[in-house]
This record gives C-alpha cells, sequence and structure tokens, in this order.
C-alpha cells in the first residue's frame, strides 16, 4: 500500500508512546531524586535502591511473587496441557460442557473470580496463605494454558496419532513423542502467559492470601494508598532493567534462529 | 479426469501380465475377514464382508469414495472396532489387540509424517520405540532409504519434501518394522499422474522384493488393475466381486463392477441356450452356459472388442453418431436399433457412415440382471 | 482405545468442579440467603441483598461503573484504531519492533504504573476526580484494543482492497468499505477486552480516585474487606456477572468474536 509513513501518522504513533512511556519514565526518573517528594528533583542519589534492598517486606512480597509464579506456571503448564489433549479426545458434548466452565474464569471479572475462591477457601475452613494463593494462580492460569494448547491440537493432523500407534507407541507413548512435540508452540505461549498473568496478579492474590504472605502487586498497592517513598521507583525502576533485558535477549535469540532459518533456505 | 480415458485397455493388460509373470503366490492365508460388520452412528457403513487375504499377496480394495475401504484398513490396523463379525490373523482373532500390537503398518493417505522429526527419525519411529540398538537403527533405516532411493536425505525436515518423496518416507517409515502386512490407504492419490504411474510399478518392486502382504486401498480402477494380485470391488459396504485383474476386467459379474471397471456396452438379453445368448434379435455363440433357458441377462462388450467390418457380413447394423480422438485410438459411437454403441479402435470412421459391427464369442460376457450381492 | 488418553480430563474435571463451579454457587448461595448472627450455621432464604442492591446509592455507583468502563471503551477504540491501522500499514521489520513497544509496558507491574500517573495527575490537578480514573484505565487498557483490531487488519487480504480500488473505490472509500467492515471482530474483542475490566476494575480507582471514590469493584472489596458483609458482597458479585453476561450477549449479536478463543459460554 502506502510506502513509508506519513508525517501525520508518525506523529500520533509518537504521541501514542509518548502517552504510554511517560509514567515509566517518571518512574525511573524519580528512583534517582534525592527528596522523598516527587514532583520535585532535588539531586541525584542512589540511596532508595540501598533502602529497597534493605526493605524485607519488599524483599518478602518478591520472593512470594515468583516463587508463586513459578509453581503456579509449572504446574499449570503440565495440567493445561495434560487436560487440553484429554479434552481434545472427549466427544463434542463433553468437550463443551467442560470448555464453559473452563471459561468462567476467563471472562468473569477478576474481582469475582477472587471472592469465589476466597468464600470456598474460608467456608471450608482453609486458612489463607501462600498455598491458597499458589492455588488460585492455578485456578485461573489453567483456563488460557488449555485455550492455547487446544487449537493447536485441532489443527494438528489427526493421523499423527494414529501413525505413531500404528508404528508401536503406546498411547502414552504417542502422547509424549508425538503429540507433545507438536503442540509445544502451543504449550510455551500457555506458559508465557500463566507467568505473566501470575508476576502482575493483583486483584485475585489480594483477596486470597492473608497472614503476611504478600506479593508485589499488593506491597505496592498498600504503598500507593498512602504515603509513597521512592523505594518503589527503585524498585520500578529494576522491574523495567530486567524487562527489557529479557526482550533484547529475546530478540537477539529471535533473529540468530531468522538468520539461520534464511540461510537453511537458500540453501535449497 | 480426462487422463483416466486413456486407459486403452490393450496397454492396461500388457501392464498386468508383465507385472505379474513369474510371481509365485503362496496359498497360505494370512488374514479372515469373517462376517465384518460397522455401523457409525446407526448407519451401515459395511455389511457382513468376508474375506480372505493370502501370504504375499498384493490386494486391492477398489471402489468408489465412501464405499467404506478405508474403514476397513482401520479395523486391520486397530484404530477402529468393528461392530461385529471378527479378524483372524494367522487364525488367531486380533480384535482384542491395541494398534500397537499388531504385526500391520499403515502407509496414511495424506502420509501423516511426524512433522517435528526428520526423514531419519521418522523411519526410526518404530525402531526406537522396539529399543533397537543404535547400530542396527542406521543400518536398518539406511536399507530403508536405499529401497525407497532416499539416500542422503536422512536429515531432511520433511516438510521440505516433494510429494513424492514424503510419500516414499512414509512408505520406508512402515517397512522397516518389517510387518507382515503394509496397508496402503489411496497412496499416490496425492501425486500427479506421471508420478503415480512411476510409483506404482516401484511399489509393485518393492512388494515383490520384501514379500510383504500389501492391502492396497484405491478409487482408480486403472491402478489396480495395473499393481493387484486379486481385486476386491466394493460399493456401499459390500464386496461386489473379488478376483485377479483379468477376471474382474474380463468377466464382471454385474453392471457395478463393469461400469466402475471400465466403460462398457451393456445390453440387456436373453440366454437361450449353453453358450447362446440373444441380443439385439440376434442370436450369438458365446462361451457362458448354467443360465436357465430364456433367463433374461445383461450382456458386456467392452469397447476394444467390438469390431468395425462391412456392413453386409455383419451382425449389427448401425450409423456412426460421433467419432472422438483420445490419443492412442479413436472412440467411435455407432448407433443401433436406437441404442449406442462405444467402439475404440485404432482405425477412424466417418460420421453418418452405415457400418457392421462384430464380436468375437469370448467377448461377450453375460452377467446375472441386478446380480448385486456378495460373493 | 483411547481411554487411556481420555482420562488425562478427569483430574481437571474434578479440579475445576472443586475449583470454578463450587465457588460459583457458593456465590449465588450466599447471595440469598442470610444467617443468623447468634447462629452461623444457619442459613434462611432471603432476596433482601438484592433488594438493598436497588437502593439509589448503589444503583447510581452500578451506573457510575458502567458509564466511567463505556467512556473508557469508546476513548480506548477511537484512540487505538488508527494506532492499529498504522501499524498495520508499516513494513513487517519495523512493525514488530511497534508492537513491542506497544506490549513493552503490560509487562511492567499494572499498579506501578497506576502509581506513576499518581504522580503525574498530581501536578495537574485532575487527580482524585472522573478524568484521572478514565485515563488510568485507558492506558491501562488500551493495548487490549490495539492488538485485536491490529490483528483482524493485517488479516485481512491484500487483493480485496485492491479489488476494491480496481472497482472505483479511492483509499478513503476503500477503507469505509473494505476495511472497516473486515475488522469488526477485532473491533469487538477489542470492545469487550476493555469493557470486562474496566467496569470491574477497583485497584486503579481506589488509586486514582482517592479513599473516597467507590465504584462496583470498590463495592464488592468493602463488603468482603471492611463490612464483612459477604452476602450483600455476593449479591453484587452476582449482579455484575449477569450485566457481563448481557453485554457479551450483545456483543456476540454484533459481531463475530474473534480473539479469546471464539465461542462464548452458555
Ligand atoms: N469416524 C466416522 N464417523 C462416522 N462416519 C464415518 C466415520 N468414518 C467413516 N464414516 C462413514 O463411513 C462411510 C465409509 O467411509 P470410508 O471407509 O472412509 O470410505 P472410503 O475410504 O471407501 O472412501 C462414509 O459414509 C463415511 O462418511
Ligand atoms: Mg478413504
Amino acid at each position: 500500500m502506502v510506502k513509508g509513513l506519513k508525517l501525520q501518522h508518525k506523529i500520533y504513533l509518537g504521541l501514542m508512546f509518548l502517552f504510554l512511556y511517560a509514567p515509566i519514565f517518571v518512574l525511573v526518573l524519580y528512583s534517582f531524586n534525592e527528596s522523598e517528594a516527587m514532583g520535585r528533583w532535588t539531586g541525584f542519589t542512589l540511596k532508595w535502591y540501598n533502602e529497597l534492598f534493605r526493605n524485607d517486606t519488599i524483599k518478602n512480597a518478591f520472593y512470594y511473587t515468583i516463587v508463586c509464579a513459578i509453581i503456579s506456571t509449572i504446574v499449570s503448564t503440565i495440567f493445561g496441557t495434560v487436560a487440553a489433549i484429554g479434552i481434545y479426545y472427549h466427544k463434542k458434548r463433553v468437550q463443551d460442557y467442560v470448555l464453559n466452565v473452563n471459561y468462567l474464569p476467563v471472562i468473569n471479572p477478576d474481582i469475582v473470580t477472587a471472592v469465589s475462591l476466597m468464600i470456598l477457601y474460608i467456608s471450608v475452613g482453609i486458612q489463607r496463605g501462600f498455598t491458597t494463593m499458589v492455588l488460585a494462580h492455578i485456578m485461573f492460569s489453567t483456563p488460557y494454558v488449555i485455550l492455547s494448547v487446544l487449537p493447536r491440537l485441532q489443527a494438528m493432523d489427526p493421523n499423527l496419532i494414529d501413525a505413531a500407534q500404528d508404528l508401536g507407541a503406546t498411547p502414552l507413548q504417542a502422547v509424549r513423542k508425538v503429540i507433545i512435540p507438536e503442540i509445544m508452540p502451543g504449550i510455551v505461549s500457555g506458559m508465557l502467559i500463566a507467568f505473566t498473568m501470575s508476576i502482575d496478579d493483583f486483584v485475585i492474590s489480594y483477596f486470597n492470601t492473608s497472614g503476611g504472605v504478600t506479593n508485589l502487586s499488593i506491597e505496592i498497592f498498600n504503598m500507593a494508598k498512602r504515603r509513597v517513598k521512592p523505594t518503589v521507583n527503585a524498585l520500578a525502576t529494576i522491574m523495567v532493567a530486567v524487562v527489557v533485558m529479557f526482550v533484547f535477549i529475546i530478540n537477539r535469540i529471535g533473529s540468530k534462529k531468522k538468520i539461520e532459518y534464511r540461510l537453511k533456505e537458500e540453501e535449497k | 479426469m480426462e487422463t483416466s480415458e486413456i486407459k486403452s485397455t490393450s496397454y492396461t493388460v500388457n501392464k498386468i501380465k508383465s507385472y505379474n509373470q513369474g510371481s509365485v503366490k503362496s496359498n497360505k492365508p494370512l488374514i479372515e475377514i469373517i462376517n465384518l460388520s460397522k455401523e457409525f452412528d446407526g448407519e451401515i457403513v459395511l455389511k457382513e464382508i468376508n474375506l480372505t487375504i493370502k501370504e504375499n499377496e498384493f490386494l486391492t480394495l477398489l471402489g468408489p469414495s465412501g464405499c467404506g475401504k478405508t474403514t476397513i484398513l482401520r479395523i486391520l490396523a486397530g484404530f477402529v472396532s468393528p461392530t461385529n463379525g471378527d479378524i483372524l490373523f494367522e487364525g488367531k482373532s486380533i480384535l482384542n489387540l491395541p494398534p500397537n500390537k499388531r504385526q500391520v503398518n499403515t502407509v496414511f493417505q495424506r502420509y501423516a509424517l511426524f512433522p517435528h522429526l526428520n526423514v531419519f527419525e521418522n523411519i526410526a519411529f518404530g525402531l526406537r520405540l522396539k529399543k533397537k540398538k543404535d547400530d542396527e537403527i542406521v543400518a536398518k533405516v539406511k536399507q530403508m532409504l536405499r529401497l525407497v532411493k532416499l539416500e542422503g536425505f536422512e536429515s531432511r525436515n520433511v516438510n521440505s519434501l516433494s510429494g513424492g518423496q514424503q510419500q516414499r518416507v512414509a512408505i520406508a517409515r512402515a517397512l522397516v518394522n518389517e510387518p507382515k502386512v503394509l496397508l496402503l490407504d489411496e497412496p499416490l492419490a496425492a501425486l500427479d499422474l506421471k508420478l503415480r504411474q512411476e510409483m506404482q510399478y516401484e511399489l509393485k518392486e518393492m512388494q515383490r522384493e520384501t514379500g510383504i502382504t500389501f492391502i492396497y486401498v484405491t478409487h482408480d480402477q486403472e491402478e489396480a488393475l495395473t499393481m493387484s494380485d486379486t481385486i476386491v470391488v466394493m460399493n456401499s459396504g459390500l464386496i461386489q466381486q473379488v478376483g485377479t485383474p483379468i477376471d474382474i476386467y474380463n468377466e464382471p459379474k454385474n453392471r457395478f463392477v463393469a461400469n466402475f471397471i471400465g466403460e462398457s456396452n451393456i445390453i440387456p438379453g436373453q440366454m437361450v441356450a449353453d453358450y447362446k445368448v440373444r441380443f439385439e434379435n440376434q442370436i450369438f455363440d458365446c462361451v457362458d452356459r448354467g443360465f436357465h433357458p430364456n433367463e433374461p441377462i445383461d450382456v458386456v462388450i467392452r469397447p476394444e472388442d467390438l469390431l468395425i467390418v462391412d456392413k453386409d457380413s455383419a451382425p449389427l447394423v448401425g450409423v456412426v453418431d460421433s467419432v472422438i480422438f483420445k490419443g492412442v485410438h479413436y472412440e467411435i459411437c455407432v448407433i443401433v436399433n436406437g441404442r449406442e454403441y462405444v467402439i475404440h479402435t485404432t482405425k477412424s470412421a466417418r460420421i453418418g457412415d452405415v457400418v457392421g459391427l462384430t464380436v468375437e464369442p469370448e467377448n461377450i460376457h453375460v452377467m446375472e440382471v441386478e446380480g448385486v450381492g456378495n460373493e | 482405545m483411547n481411554r487411556t488418553i481420555k482420562s488425562f480430563l478427569y483430574p481437571y474435571a474434578i479440579w475445576i468442579a472443586i475449583m470454578i463451579v463450587i465457588p460459583f454457587f457458593l456465590i449465588f448461595f450466599y447471595s440469598i440467603t442470610q444467617s443468623r448472627p447468634d447462629s452461623p450455621a444457619i442459613f434462611r432464604f432471603t432476596l433482601k441483598h438484592y433488594r438493598e442492591f436497588f437502593k439509589t446509592e448503589n444503583i447510581n455507583i452500578l451506573s457510575k461503573s458502567v458509564l466511567l468502563a463505556v467512556e473508557t471503551t469508546v476513548l480506548c477504540l477511537l484512540l487505538g484504531y488508527p494506532a492499529a491501522w498504522i501499524i498495520a500499514k508499516t513494513k513487517a521489520n519495523v512493525q514488530n519492533v511497534i508492537l513491542l513497544l506497544f506490549i513493552l509496558p503490560m509487562w511492567i507491574n499494572m499498579l506501578l504504573r497506576t502509581y506513576a500517573w499518581q504522580v503525574i495527575l498530581g501536578r495537574t490537578g485532575i487527580l482524585y476526580t472522573d478524568a484521572a480514573v478514565v485515563i488510568g484505565m485507558i492506558y491501562n487498557f488500551i493495548p487490549f484494543m490495539v492488538l485485536p483490531i491490529y490483528t483482524a487488519i493485517t488479516k485481512i487480504d491484500k487483493s480485496l482492497i485492491e479489488a476494491a480500488n480496481d472497482l472505483g473505490a479511492n483509499s478513503k472509500e476503500a477503507f469505509l468499505k473494505v476495511v472497516f467492515p473486515l475488522s469488526m471482530p477485532g473491533v469487538v474483542t477489542g470492545i469487550v477486552m476493555v469493557f470486562l475490566p474496566a467496569v470491574s476494575s477497583f485497584a486503579i480507582p481506589r488509586l486514582l480516585g482517592g479513599g473516597q471514590y467507590v465504584l462496583i469493584g470498590n463495592l464488592i472489596e468493602k463488603q468482603f474487606y471492611l463490612l464483612n458483609n459477604w452476602n450483600f458482597g455476593s449479591a453484587i458479585s452476582v449482579i455484575l456477572m449477569i450485566l457481563i453476561l448481557i453485554s457479551m450477549r450483545f456483543m456476540k449479536k454484533s459481531g463475530e468474536m474473534g480473539g479469546k478463543g471464539g465461542a462464548i459460554p452458555w
């Protein structure tokens, strides 16, 4: 269509990115600010980082966030993949039932999902804490894993499984040696969704933990409600740095793969 | 399909002869299909199929799409269980064996190669499951690659192969397991004509070299005629006729088989007595016997068996209605008593000419009217 | 034959029964009962929580929540559609970079970014107003609008636009008559994906609207955390679910759902 972008399009995108990145820039900037009050620059300092590393509450929250994300990602990825394969092998009617229930946490407002689970825990008399938080995370991430794996299964040539069994594979071997490699991209993207949602979750965790167990979102929420110290900015800056590094690495791997692929194509 | 029209039959029959020369078949039954029926959601797909498949045989299931060929293969492979009936393999029922325990391998219609594995690993798949030693696997895979003429393709991605090459990998992947029986479900349907003919020849070669029983599914009658030792003609879940290609071609048991196996002139008539048949108000000598006197029958005459002769000495006289050049032969349509006769001949004729038609007694095939039914 | 593989479903079926279905019914159960203060194990059927919801003050909160969510959605659409369209027009290699830049902020904790808006808006003096809440929600949810629309536009067969041009449409007409109608699935998905979290959000209104600011999400939170009135909280949750169900139905009718995997339950 149109070669390059018209000036007004560039301006539009530029303003959009200004909108998206201004808050992040502000966060990073004031993490180096001498004064405790944000909005007034008084000089460069690293003392908030120092304070951050000595802040046990934040360190704890960070620890819980990461451990919870790792456990819930691993469990929900395996659980969701296995369930998706099971669903795929059932009749349409069974599939519909399961998928409808599976959709509930996806379309229900987070807060409704959160309080319903909280009511369950309390009604059964389970003390809310780290375990309940992890279980809650597994509960809301597994449906996303299923939703990203299932289309892969449906796109797979159904004869592949027959072929594997024909060549001597038991059903379990067919799953391991043929189905899993086939649906791997779906599993990976499901896993990424699960991890992102767990790391980022606020509402579900907020209602389903107690007794000193928190995660970063909850801590930030509590701090932001009251008076905020730039330690939070220091935390934000570190997060930004991690994300940018992560993206950079992924991009490098990606472009390397791309180059390899191109070379292969040219060989032909 | 334009091309299948050229199945000028003398060519086909020659091929049959040349392929089958010298192949010695044992007569031991390997698979017995007994009263096999299958329903899908109440719809009957196979009706009481009975069939014996011998060792080293190249058997073809031939029939129009939807007649149940694939279903038979899938029941043999173990992917589908029958509603009724039994399957004996070397005398023992295998219905309760899962697919991975059967000495049967399948070449799938769309190949079903594993996209995440390269050519070597696709072929080695079954051997790895059997926990064979690495050097044995390498040796066997190499041998298979030689057999299917894909040496040097070991590390290629299967998606980068052409249709014909993928087909060969699928065959190698199945054959490397040394199955007693190889099931092939329209393995050549996706290939273009030239490649298909080449592969027909190669498949036949492979079967002879390996001595493995092939059960081959196709809806292409030429393919069936060229490759098979035995053809099983099917229609809507029923076996119509079982026989050698020459039997099936020359002695179709009913209208369906006659029509399906090739273009035919089918004319109603009566059996006057043994070796005497009447049609078009003429009495002809023939080679059939055993019918009731004056029993109504259908007469089948292949287009290449009708000869155009001088009208004065001919039993049938008609007018040339159309002449079409078909490459190897002309297809000439002659109207006799208001009925169309199709003739294949290498000599042309002029439209509007009055010509005579004759046919040798051994080329008149008599079949029962409405002869639909099992063997 | 594949009974082994079929059985893969059963653990998950049990899991969702416990973790999704039972909580769902519990909420419903709590919304229509009241336990006696002296003996909490005895429940009595009542509809008073629903009656209470329909008091003016609560209805006002609901309509304000819906209004702000609609405002947010409309603004996201107006701002996001052109962005999606421009991105879809850029060259493939630039496109990936721009998309990445769009997604990147989402990977930084939502509450941190909302807190940053506290700082920015605090200086402009509109902090703790409706406008602040709407800006915060647009900021958080606009990628959910841009991405599905972008996907829908890139899926449009280029030859359709060429065909439109060939048939005499100028680029504006081609856009109005071909591109825009064909991008509708993305628009619908975007609307759903923005409206859903916007109408039930409670962290953003709390941080940008101030401690006294109440939307429907805050109202629910208050019942569970502050007032310990689960029954009323459950009734609001049920009403919120029904509201969302109705709007999903409505959206489903006005366009095919893309994105979230297609079918909408019920
Ligand atoms: N899994 C199935 N469920 C329902 N009907 C089926 C199934 N498989 C095959 N059929 C039906 O059985 C009939 C025969 O199919 P098939 O054996 O595939 O025929 P062919 O291979 O001869 O074309 C068809 O009418 C087909 O629709
Ligand atoms: Mg078939």
